[in-house]
C-alpha cells in the first residue's frame, strides 16, 4: 500500500544525471548513482528484444511468487 | 575559424553534465562555438547546422562522446579541448566511491536492494522501458525524463497503479517524498500538508510559502503534466490523493493542476467527495466559482494556495508576507524609463501566472507560452512590446541545460533587454533549492550590469525568490545581493507582478 510508504527512509537508485545523486548524498539519503548508458549499444532493434525478454522474466517471476 | 574535435568512444556521461561544460568552456577567449554531447540525432543535427559536423563522426552510436570546438585558432580549440577533458575527469572523480559505480539498474539493485525508489533522467527513448523495470521489482518512479510519449506514459502508468507504485512524471522536475527533495525541490520543513501537482515550479512555490509562512508538508508528489487529461484519467492524481487521504500524519490535502479534462474532472470531484479532509484546489486558470459550488476550498493564485492550506492546517489566519500596502509602498515613485514590461521567467508555472495576472491591465501581451488572451511572440530571440517568456520551454532548452541550472541564455537575454529603449520593467524569478544553480542571483546581477553598462540604462527590476532559508544557496545572501543591485524582491511571483501592475497603472 503507497501509503504503508510514507514515513519510510527513501533510498534511491539514480539513473541519468549525476548531479541529483550528489544532491542526495549531501542530504544523507541512501543513494546509488548508476553509470547508465543506452543498452546494447543505442542499437534500437536490441533493445526491444531486451526488454521483452526482461518483462517476459519479471512476470515468470510474478507468476511463480503468486504460486 | 577553425574547428578541432576528438572522439571518445563508448564514454557515457549525462547531457546535463555535457550541456554545463559545453557552456562554461563556450565563454572561454577565442572560443565561437562548442558541442559537447553524445553522438545522438539531436547532437548530429546540431553539428550539421553549426557546419561543424566532421566525416569521421559517420557510424559512431549514442554511447560515443564528441567534444567538437570551433575557434578563432588550432591552439585555442585543442586548449579548449583540454578544458572540456578535465572538466570530465573531475566529474567523474567527484561523483564516486572507489568501487567502480554499477552499469544499470539491475546491478544498482544488487548493491542496494532496500531501495525504494527510482531517480529516471536517462532520454526519453529510454525512459519507459527503465521505469517498468523499476516497478516490476517493487519500486517507486520519480521520472524526470522527457519526451516520453502519452502511450508509454499510460502503460507504466497502469503498472504502477496495478502495484500501488507511485510513477511521479514523466516531465516530472520535483517531488519532495518522505522529508527528501527529489531532482529540483526545496528544502521544507515537516507538517501536515499533503500536495499533489502537475505543475513543477507551482509545486515549489506553494511548497516553498508554506515553509516561509511557518507550516510545513507531509509530502509534495508530482505526476506529471498530462497526469489529468482524457487519456492518462489522473491515474497518479487519484492514487496519490487516496493515500494521503488514508495517511494519518496528512490534515490538509492541496491539488494544484491545470484545468483537467472534463470526463476526469467528474470521476476526481467523485473521488474527492468521499475524503472527510479539507481539500485546497488550484486548477490554473480555472474558476474558483466552479470548485467553491463543488464544496472545496478554491485558491485564486500559488500564494493563495499556500495560504488556505497553512490556514486549514493550523486553525489560524495567515497573510500574504508582504501586505498590499508595503507591495504600494515598493512601487512609490517607480518611473518606467520605458514603455513596456519584460518577463524573464525559469519557472513556467510562474510565467502561466504572470499572464493572467498582467493580460487585463496591458491589453496586448506576447509570450513563447501565451495564454488564452496573449498573443504568440513572432520572435523568439527578440521582444517587442509587453512579452513576458518562459526560458525553461522547449523553445529555449533544446541542447541546452534548463536556466535554472545554466542561466547562460537568460543573462545573455537580460543584457539585450536591460539595453532596449523600449523596455521600462524587467521581471524574473531566482528558483531556489537543489538541483538549482548555487549563485543565480550572482549571475543575473552581473549580466545587468553589463546591461546597464553598455547602454547607460537603468529599467525598473525586480525579482521574486521561490525557495526557503534551508535551501543549500543561503536565501538571505541572495535577497540582499539583489537588493544592493537595485532590484526590487518580492518573496513570491503573485507579490512581485502586483508590484508590476501598479508601475504600469503609475505609467499610463
Amino acid at each position: 500500500m503507497l501509503k504503508d510508504f510514507f514515513g519510510k527512509k527513501v533510498k534511491v537508485i539514480n539513473l541519468g544525471i549525476a548531479s541529483f545523486a550528489d544532491d542526495l548524498r549531501k542530504q544523507g539519503v541512501e543513494t546509488i548513482h548508476t553509470d547508465w548508458r543506452p543498452p546494447a549499444g543505442g542499437n534500437k532493434k536490441i533493445q526491444a528484444l531486451l526488454n521483452k525478454v526482461a518483462n517476459w522474466q519479471s512476470q515468470v517471476k510474478s507468476a511463480k511468487g503468486a504460486r | 575559424m577553425v574547428v578541432s574535435f576528438i572522439i571518445k568512444k563508448q564514454t557515457y556521461f549525462d547531457s546535463v553534465t555535457l550541456m554545463l561544460i559545453g557552456s562554461q568552456v563556450k565563454k572561454l577567449p577565442g572560443i565561437d562555438n562548442t558541442v559537447v554531447g553524445m553522438c545522438t540525432d539531436y547532437n548530429i543535427d546540431s553539428l550539421k547546422r553549426l557546419s561543424m559536423y566532421q566525416s569521421a563522426f559517420d557510424g559512431l552510436t549514442p554511447n560515443d562522446l564528441i567534444i567538437c570546438i570551433r575557434a578563432s585558432d588550432k591552439k585555442t580549440a585543442d586548449d579548449a579541448i583540454a578544458e572540456v577533458e578535465k572538466r570530465l575527469a573531475t566529474r567523474q572523480k567527484s561523483s564516486g566511491s572507489a568501487e567502480l559505480p554499477p552499469s544499470s539498474q539491475e546491478d544498482a539493485a544488487v548493491r542496494l536492494p532496500e531501495a525504494n525508489m527510482v531517480l529516471i533522467s536517462v532520454p526519453g527513448e529510454y525512459a519507459a522501458a527503465e521505469s517498468e523495470k523499476a516497478l516490476n521489482a517493487g519500486r517507486h518512479v520519480m521520472l524526470f525524463s522527457d519526451n516520453v510519449s502519452i502511450e508509454e506514459e499510460l502503460r507504466i502508468k497502469t503498472l504502477g497503479v496495478s502495484k500501488e507504485l507511485l510513477v511521479m512524471g514523466p516531465d516530472c522536475g520535483t517531488a519532495i517524498i518522505n522529508g527528501t527533495p527529489l531532482a529540483f525541490a526545496n528544502a521544507v520543513r515537516a507538517g501536515n500538508i499533503g500536495l499533489v501537482a502537475a505543475s513543477g515550479t507551482g509545486l515549489q512555490e506553494v511548497t516553498s510559502t508554506i515553509h516561509r509562512l511557518g507550516c510545513g508538508i507531509t509530502q509534495a508528489i508530482g505526476v506529471g503534466g498530462r497526469d489529468l487529461s482524457e487519456k492518462i484519467g489522473g491515474k497518479m492524481t487519484l492514487m496519490a490523493t487516496r493515500a494521503l487521504a488514508e495517511d494519518p500524519a496528512t490534515k490538509v490535502i492541496v491539488l494544484l493542476s491545470k484545468p483537467p479534462a472534463e470526463s476526469v474532472l467528474k470521476t476526481l470531484y467523485a473521488e474527492l467527495k468521499g475524503i472527510s479532509k479539507k481539500i485546497v484546489i488550484y486548477f490554473i486558470g480555472a474558476d474558483p466559482k466552479a470548485i467553491e459550488a463543488e464544496g472545496f476550498v478554491a485558491a485564486h493564485n500559488l500564494e493563495d494556495a499556500a495560504i488556505k492550506a497553512c490556514d486549514l492546517s493550523t486553525g489560524k489566519q495567515y497573510k500574504p508576507e508582504l501586505s498590499e500596502a508595503q507591495i504600494a509602498e515598493a512601487a512609490t515613485g517607480c518611473k518606467m524609463t520605458g514603455r513596456f514590461l519584460r518577463g524573464l521567467y525559469s519557472g513556467g508555472t510562474l510565467c502561466d501566472e504572470a499572464q493572467r495576472i498582467l493580460q487585463p491591465i496591458v491589453g496586448e501581451l506576447s509570450s513563447n507560452t501565451p495564454i488564452k488572451g496573449c498573443k504568440k511572440m513572432s520572435d523568439l530571440y527578440s521582444s517587442s512590446g509587453h512579452c513576458i517568456i518562459d526560458l525553461g520551454d522547449d523553445d529555449f532548452t533544446r541542447g541546452k541545460a534548463h536556466p535554472m541550472i545554466d542561466p547562460t541564455y537568460r543573462t545573455e537575454r537580460i543584457v539585450k533587454e536591460v539595453g532596449d529603449p523600449d523596455a521600462g520593467l524587467i521581471l524574473f524569478d531566482v528558483v531556489l533549492g537543489y538541483g538549482s544553480h548555487l549563485d543565480m542571483a550572482g549571475e543575473m546581477i552581473e549580466a545587468i550590469q553589463l546591461g546597464r553598462k553598455n547602454s547607460g540604462r537603468q529599467p525598473l527590476l525586480a525579482a521574486c525568490i521561490c525557495g526557503t532559508h534551508e535551501d543549500p544557496q543561503n536565501y538571505e545572501q541572495q535577497k540582499t545581493k539583489l537588493e544592493e543591485a537595485g532590484i526590487k524582491v518580492f518573496p513570491t511571483n503573485v507579490a512581485m507582478v502586483k508590484f508590476a501592475q501598479l508601475c504600469l497603472e503609475g505609467n499610463k
